[in-house]
């Protein structure tokens, strides 16, 4: 194996936390001045910067994973090292990619402070040389399986971030009428068992409320205004009225979901097919498999609950939150704590 | 009923109230009325919900309790290491959750809300599949997405241009309307109504649907299936037959027929480990021999199983079976084979294992060797085998102590074949130099042969063949779970990103000649590609000349 390519996708590595570490600042900076009462219309100097690195970030960390890739011989995402970088990716590159359509530069400390995290916990404790793959990792489903896996958990975890963002901004708001500025709640249609399939009501589902808080389908140019400006005062709330409506984050967030949970359905079925070429049996409740599982059926209890009448939008982020939270669990408690057949974490 | 609850509705009244029969002035539910009642609750979304989190909680306890199914060791090692919460999680069904009567019940609930639920969905569905599209609506003010625009072309022009940049996506019906115009005079104003993305709704039904059809299949699979696991040593024949495996599972349905008649042959079984002994690659290379007399040559790896007719052969396991003739006190060849060694799950492959004479002296005095194989031995500076350092056979060396007596082989109790029972064994022990007893210790290398203390005879280490540990499974139901998996993915795919619109046109004609169209769309649910839809519709008309969103 070549070690000095290793050690220069390390390097890389390090070089795209760094980027990070700057746009993170650069990204508070900017959420920070409109706690001053700074124009929601300014100029936004501070986010410019914080994208620039976030992009740069990304391409670093791009050419690192590749050259882990180089230096390993086969693709880079066989441990929790490399998966930890090629979820970051992913993660980072929805942001941007979303961001090119709408402005959801709110969540750029998050985003930056998510991966940050999780490369700094891969370099320091999940670090391994790159090397070859012992046998059972070794077939073509380690491409596919593994892969969309880290796109799920990209997917699911800017999914998270816009979903707290939602909270914060829904809080106090809300107060259990799902119909209020904030909430998206289902009020008609959609209700199983008596329901017509082809409830094509006039005020289709659930989503349709928000319409009236938020007459602008475009976040851009953060549609502040359509939002009551309430009575609080103080840097904290006036950070949450610059943030897009409630009601577009849970949008965004729901749409990387659904997404997410096509891509979760993926891994879970490459890995069920992947599982009866190496182990004999496509299902076995291995701890991971229990885990992904119970994650996948969190995430179809979100999508069932924003169908279902009677949930404000609060509610079902909460569902998506806990799905998220699994799914940290799952990588880094089950392949670390638990012992299974999934025990590749190469500690 | 007394009062018409729709489920899912926030008024409706929570299962866990006081059920209204239970007033005094209601009228009385009745046997017939209670079950349809509860049947609609357990149909309804919300009870599906609490289900689809309950199977989420009752699913986790598996991965932190060792499963019999999956981890029998871990079962037993918990017992020994709790022995006094172990019965009481035992008889909660903590080792067996996944077959456990309150998994079963949640998800056979779940099934069953799923079947009550998707059942009349779907017959809904296939009727609504048949219906033209709703009629267009009297106003379209209240739509959010609308348009009116003025163009040159006749009426009719403009309805058949119209039709053909709906595109094939859209069922349409086409109408006509009398309308009295201001000044009173009757004019005809045609109407189109067009729908599309029919397959979202079909999806969830196929999606649902595939889901129940996974969990028959897999039901069906496990009743039907057999797994046999069987360790085999190189040059070794073994029987697909249930006599010849270590251990034989069956479904409750297992038909003999479906065991298919073939032997495999272990020819060989090499392996590849880094310099720092990870491993890189195991193989074993078998031959299939049918009835027909047909030998079939092929690898078995990791990730590559054996596959026959029906039949998937897996590698999931190997060792050292070191190969020793054992001759006794008369000189006579009192055992002479292959035995298998457990690796004890170290890097290095250091095996235990125990090797039995029965024969030995006529059976009147037994020899039991345990002891300890090393692939590549790590000696002291005094020449003692310490351990192994290389999972190779590099320098193999076997450490072994010897017992005499009755291996109590006899007596019909099923033996640990890894593990010595010494209850009615003496250790041979050799005198020190300072007169201490210590337990003889036997190292052999491949060829050697070593006296037994006290005349007992001899043994001799002949060579180390490899074992391959095999799992041969037959289960139908695969390519079904695929099928259905497939079909699960496709349709939540449908399910989730088909667009479901509706365009509405009314087409007027208008002063000088002219044709108005005025026309809406509106979308299930949230779609911000509505607008450029309706705006790509009737594009090829022209310049739009009122347009609201």
């Amino acid at each position: 194996m070549n070690t000095d390519l290793g050690t220069v996708s390390t390097l890389l590595v390090y070089g795209a936390m760094a980027c990070y570490m700057i746009a993170m600042i650069a990204f508070a900076i900017d959420v920070s001045a409109l706690g001053t009462g700074a124009a929601k219309d300014r100029r936004r100097r501070a986010a410019g910067i914080g994208m620039s690195l976030t992009w740069l970030a990304v391409v670093v960390l791009a050419a690192g994973t590749l050259l882990r890739g180089l230096a390993a011989g086969r693709v880079p995402w066989a441990n929790m090292y490399e998966f930890t970088l090629m979820f970051t990716f992913f993660l980072t590159a929805i942001f941007l990619g979303i961001q090119r359509r709408r402005d959801i530069r709110y969540i750029g400390v998050g985003v930056t402070l998510l991966s940050l995290l999780a490369l700094g916990l891969a370099t320091a404790v999940l670090y391994v040389d790159a090397d070859g793959v012992q046998p059972a990792l070794d077939s073509y489903w380690l491409v596919i399986h593994v892969s969309v896996a880290t796109f799920a958990t990209g997917l699911f975890g800017v999914s998270a971030l816009l979903s707290v963002l939602q909270l914060i901004k829904g809080r106090g708001r809300d107060g259990g009428s799902g119909a209020s500025a904030g909430g998206v709640a289902a009020t008609t249609g959609t209700q199983r068992g008596s329901d017509r399939p082809d409830a094509f009501t006039e005020r289709p589902g659930a989503v349709s409320v928000s319409a009236a808080a938020a007459p602008s389908a475009v976040v851009d140019s953060a549609p502040a205004g359509a939002a009551p400006a309430g009575s609080r005062t103080g840097v904290l709330s006036r950070i949450v009225d610059a943030l897009p409506a409630a009601a577009d984050l849970e949008r965004i967030a729901y749409r990387l979901n659904a997404v997410g949970f096509v891509a979760w359905t993926f891994t879970l079925v490459a890995g069920a097919i992947w599982a009866e070429h190496a182990w004999g049996r496509p299902w076995g409740w291995d701890p991971k498999e229990t885990w992904t599982f119970v994650i996948w059926v969190i995430y179809a209890a979100y999508l069932h609950a924003r169908v279902t009448t009677g949930w404000a939008a609060n509610k079902f982020a909460y569902f998506a939150l806990v799905g998220f939270m699994a799914l940290l669990a799952n990588f880094y408690i089950v392949n670390i704590f638990f012992n299974g057949r999934h025990s590749y974490s190469g500690l | 009923m007394s009062t018409y609850h729709p489920e899912g509705l926030k008024t409706a009244p929570d299962p866990g109230e006081q059920p209204p029969s239970s007033t005094p002035a209601g009228p009385r539910l009745g046997l017939r009325g209670w079950l349809r009642w509860m049947w609609r609750q357990l149909t309804s979304m919300r009870v599906a919900l609490m289900l689809l989190l309950l199977l989420a909680a009752v699913a986790l306890p598996g991965a932190f309790f060792p499963q019999r199914p999956v981890d029998p060791n871990g079962v037993i090692q918990y017992y020994r290491d709790h022995p006094e919460t172990a019965e009481v999680l035992d008889s909660l069904h903590l080792f067996d959750v996944y077959s456990s009567p309150w998994f079963s019940a949640v998800y056979l609930l779940l099934f069953a809300s799923l079947i009550g639920c998707i059942v009349p969905r779907t017959i809904a569905h296939a009727r609504n599949l048949r219906a033209e599209p709703t009629r267009v609506p009297r106003r379209f003010s209240r739509f959010d997405v609308r348009s009116e625009l003025r163009t040159g072309l006749s009426p009719a022009e403009t309805e058949r241009t119209l039709m053909a940049a709906l595109g094939r996506r859209y069922v349409r019906r086409t109408g006509v309307e009398d309308r009295t115009t201001a000044s009173g005079s009757q004019v005809q104003v045609r109407t189109i109504s067009a729908e599309r993305g029919r397959g979202r709704e079909t999806g969830n039904v196929l999606f649902h649907l595939a889901l129940v059809g996974l969990l028959v299949v897999t039901a069906w699979g496990q009743l039907v299936h057999y797994r046999g696991q069987i360790v085999v040593v190189e040059g070794r024949t073994f029987v697909n037959a249930p006599l010849d495996y270590d251990s034989f599972d069956t479904g409750a349905w297992f038909a003999g027929e479906s065991v298919e008649p073939f032997r495999l042959r272990l020819d060989a079984f090499s392996s590849v480990f880094t310099d720092d002994a990870q491993p890189r690659d195991f193989t074993a290379s078998v031959t299939l021999l049918t009835p027909d007399g047909a030998e079939r040559e092929q690898d078995i790896r990791l990730n590559h199983p054996l596959e026959t007719d029906s039949t998937r052969v897996y590698l999931s396991g190997n060792g050292y079976a070191p190969k020793v003739t054992i001759t006794d006190a008369e000189g006579e060849v009192a055992f002479a084979d292959s035995t298998m060694f457990l690796p004890s799950g170290d890097l290095f492959y250091t095996s235990n294992g125990v090797i039995m004479a029965p024969d030995a002296n006529g059976g009147e005095l037994q020899y039991g060797f345990s002891g300890v194989l090393l692939p590549t031995v790590l000696e002291s500076p005094e020449g003692d085998p310490v351990g192994s350092v290389y999972p190779e056979a590099l320098d193999p060396v076997m450490v072994l102590n010897l017992y005499t007596g009755d291996l109590g082989l006899d007596d019909g109790l099923p033996q640990n074949l890894y593990t010595l029972d010494t209850t009615n064994m003496e250790p041979v022990a050799e005198t020190g130099p300072d007169g201490s007893q210590t337990p003889v210790q036997l190292v052999l290398r491949p060829g050697e042969t070593v006296e037994l203390p006290d005349g007992l005879g001899t043994i001799t280490f002949d060579g180390l063949p490899r074992f391959a540990a095999l799992d041969v499974r037959y289960d139908p139901s695969i390519p079904w779970m695929g099928v259905f998996a497939g079909m699960a993915f496709v349709s939540l795919m449908a399910s989730l990103f088909l667009p479901r619109r509706r365009v509405w046109a009314r087409i007027a004609p208008g002063p000088g000649g002219t044709t108005v169209v005025t026309a809406a769309a509106l979308a299930r649910g949230d779609d911000p590609g509505l607008r450029r839809e309706l705006d790509r519709v009737l594009s090829p008309l022209g310049q739009m000349t009122k347009e609201n969103s």
